[in-house]
């Protein structure tokens, strides 16, 4: 049962699987260059967010026809999967679909599996159409979208089309041999029994052709998934742990810095006293930046976020700064997070710096730091930022972009203090008379003379 | 009908304090309430309607101070938790348990962010406090037919709307008015910012093609259609938006804008 073919099998299997998991602990690592921020708690609110919004597409559905499509290529691509798991078995030990013995459910599933592998293919030529012929505006524009992305987004539907046909150029050839041998047909094929005769009737030939419809679906599998960790299509794994991790509170409420608070009670009070300084594995303190001026100053959700990020624009189609034209695009603070991770710390097996900034830069004037503020994102952008919760609410993954925007934000102001002048006058005023505006604190309360109600009858 | 009416003595926590009283509500004014000339207005009505129905409240006059908002989305943290501390301080000596507010700024920050620097209050923003007095029957709207065919949109703030996902509170309002509410296209979770959150309100946009107020009125203008049409507003600082835009856009003769607050007022018969 077990000849040469299956150990070579096993061997590609393992390299495959193994490359992966060596470009998965990359990722790992990057992720963990972020600051630690503990996100353990309610973990059966999380669960449940996972089911409604990961596993359920919940807020894919604000937008229906992408999501209805999503939703084809998202549910092929689960189902599918447990066809790969037979073929692997097949592929190690010899055996010819393994699962049969199931019986009718065997039959529905492959039926199934037949019908949602053409739904993938109308899918896939549909958003192949509109990033390229329609070129609908969140897909096709903005000084993000540089050569890299667009031409990942299509790598990845052509790439699914093509593992789509290969499937069924097995199953068609496959359920012809078995007819042509007279052997009992394992498994239903609502749309292979209409192209049984593709490949004409000579036996040998529909084996060989079998086999390489086989061979080339789960090589195409293999090198897909060693494909992942280099594009948006990561999304696939990342975006479950993305939304378990994903912010509970208010959107509302932004972050608060504890060591900040120690200083101004300690300010207040002198016989405050605040805790020792965390210190690190050589007992020497941590100094802590406020803000972040590069990717380490981010927490590791933060990083986490950029990993899941599909490019989909849907947060830049709904911001209202890059709606009127302002420099800002919620998409590009996450991509650039990526990229920069991707510089400083390790990357994937296909990496291109050149392919991310050599196109479209615009009036996007960053700098030659090694940094992801000002080498990535500037602060142009990051003050058109008007913390409106939009991008954040739109975002299919649960990414908050905003918390990026705010701590970038942050290190200008307390580290730099480098905010635009107008908003230093208006730290001034709330300094000095409490309001942001220049009016004396003693006219507060102004606002209360002559004031009338009519006497209740 | 002159003579018919009373002038407001707008009591403060420390008179209140002095007489051994506390009040079933704190209304937290705002830098807005107190300061900008035509957002004094939704104050005065706010407070109008506080009377109106008897609510024991109190304002802490000239001892409230700037939440901090503005410092913290402008990247100030240090300023904003100073700011903070020193609220949560008068705050506390009061012993306040309920804060209702008109700014949806000022009910983000202090019920979201001052509970991780000590201040722990139960803060409602004045729709919902409106919607409730409703609900209870204590506000009757009578006067609600002089608005009736009247086109009213509600524009959503940020920090109501998807900040703290309060999206029905300022519309039941609206709805207790015998107007025709009319819809943005972008409304509650995905309702267009006034462009003014984050600070914004404070500075010059960044380069563009355009002012984000003046995109979102045209959206309102679309919306109310030709002749007269009310935007509400539930924000100090969408309220300045929305009314440049609807100054910039010539249309303050048929189009405006009022808070919630003040068309309950004026359905009241408490206000013109």
């Amino acid at each position: 049962m077990i000849g040469i073919e299956n150990i070579i099998f096993l061997i590609v299997a393992a390299v495959g699987i193994g490359l992966f998991v060596w470009q998965i602990r990359k990722i790992r690592k990057n992720v963990l260059m972020g600051r630690d921020t503990d996100l353990a708690d309610n973990p059966s609110e999380r669960i449940n967010k996972t089911l409604l919004v990961a596993f359920g597409q919940q807020k894919m559905f604000k937008r229906m026809l992408p999501a209805v499509l999503h939703l084809f290529v998202y549910v092929g691509f689960i189902v599918i999967n447990i066809e790969v798991l037979e073929i692997l078995i097949d592929g190690i030990f010899g055996t010819h679909r393994v699962l049969g013995f199931v019986g009718p459910l065997y039959s529905g599933l492959m039926a199934i599996n037949e019908i949602l592998a053409a739904l993938v293919i109308i899918a896939c030529v549909m958003f192949l159409w509109r990033r390229n012929v329609t070129k609908v505006p969140r897909l096709a524009t903005g000084v993000e979208m540089r050569a890299w992305p667009k031409m990942d987004a299509n790598v990845i539907l052509i790439t699914e089309i093509v593992l789509m046909l290969a499937l069924f150029v097995f199953n068609i050839a496959d359920l012809k041999r078995v007819q042509l041998a007279g052997e009992e047909v394992v498994g239903a094929y609502p749309i292979s029994q209409f192209f049984v005769d593709a490949f004409g009737n000579d036996p040998d030939q529909l084996y060989v052709i079998a086999k390489v419809g086989w061979w080339f679906h789960i090589l195409g599998i293999l090198a897909f998934m060693n494909y992942l960790p280099s594009s948006k299509h990561f999304h696939i794994i990342m975006a479950f742990p993305n939304v378990y991790y994903s912010k509970l509170l208010p959107k509302g409420k932004f972050t608060t810095n504890p060591a900040i608070t120690h200083e101004i009670k300690a300010m207040l009070d002198p016989s405050y006293q605040p805790p020792a300084p965390e210190v690190d594995a050589e007992g020497n303190p941590v100094v802590q930046r406020f803000g972040a001026k590069d990717v380490e100053d981010l927490t590791w959700k933060q990083l986490m976020d950029a990993y899941t990020c599909t490019e989909c624009g849907r947060c830049t189609s709904v911001c209202p700064a890059n709606l009127t034209g302002k420099l800002l695009s919620p998409r590009k603070i996450i991509m650039d997070t990526r990229d920069r991770m991707e510089e400083k710390g390790e990357h994937p097996a296909i990496f291109a710096p050149n392919h991310y900034k050599e196109m479209g830069v615009e009036r996007v004037q960053t700098t030659e730091q090694k940094e992801l503020l000002r080498g990535y994102i500037t602060p142009e952008e990051l003050w058109a930022c008007t913390t409106c919760n939009a991008c954040v609410e739109s975002c299919p993954v649960n990414i908050d972009q905003l918390s990026t925007i705010m701590d970038l934000r942050r290190f200008l102001v307390l580290e730099e203090s480098a905010a635009p002048a107008s908003l230093n006058a208006m730290f001034t005023n709330i300094e000095n008379n409490g309001a942001p505006w220049a009016f004396p604190a003693s006219d507060r309360f102004n606002w209360a003379e002559d004031l009338y109600v009519p006497n209740k009858n | 009908m002159e003579e018919n009416k009373r002038l407001v003595k707008v009591p403060t926590m420390a008179e209140m304090a002095a007489n051994g009283e506390e009040p079933e509500v704190l209304f937290w004014v705002g830098c807005a309430g107190a300061f900008d000339d035509r957002y004094k207005r939704v104050t005065r009505a706010f407070v109008q309607i506080l009377e109106h129905v008897g609510v024991k409240y109190a304002v802490l006059g000239t001892e409230e101070s700037c939440t901090g908002d503005p410092a913290k989305r402008a990247g100030n943290e240090f300023l904003f938790q100073m700011q903070a501390l020193t609220n949560i301080e008068v705050l506390n000596a009061y012993n306040v348990k309920k804060i209702v507010t008109a700014c949806p700024h000022c009910f983000n920050t202090i019920k979201n962010e001052y509970p991780d620097l000590g201040g722990n209050y139960e803060v409602i923003h004045h729709s919902t406090f409106l919607q409730q007095l409703i609900n209870e029957g204590k506000v009757k709207v009578q006067g609600g037919e002089a608005f009736k065919g009247k086109r009213i949109t509600f524009h959503d703030s940020c920090y109501l709307g998807r900040a703290n996902d309060i999206y029905e509170a300022p519309r039941e309002v609206l709805a207790a008015l015998d107007a025709d509410l009319v819809e943005m296209k972008r409304s509650r979770a995905n309702g267009l910012c006034c462009g003014a959150g984050g600070a914004q309100m404070f500075k010059e946009p960044e380069p563009g093609k355009k002012d984000i107020n003046i995109e979102r009125t045209e959206e309102a203008l679309a919306t109310l259609g030709a002749g007269n049409g009310v935007i509400a507003t539930a924000c100090p600082f969408c309220m300045v938006m929305m009314n440049d835009g609807v100054k910039n856009k010539e249309q303050e003769e048929s189009v405006k804008v009022f808070d919630i607050a003040e068309l309950i007022a004026q359905a009241e018969g408490l206000s013109k």
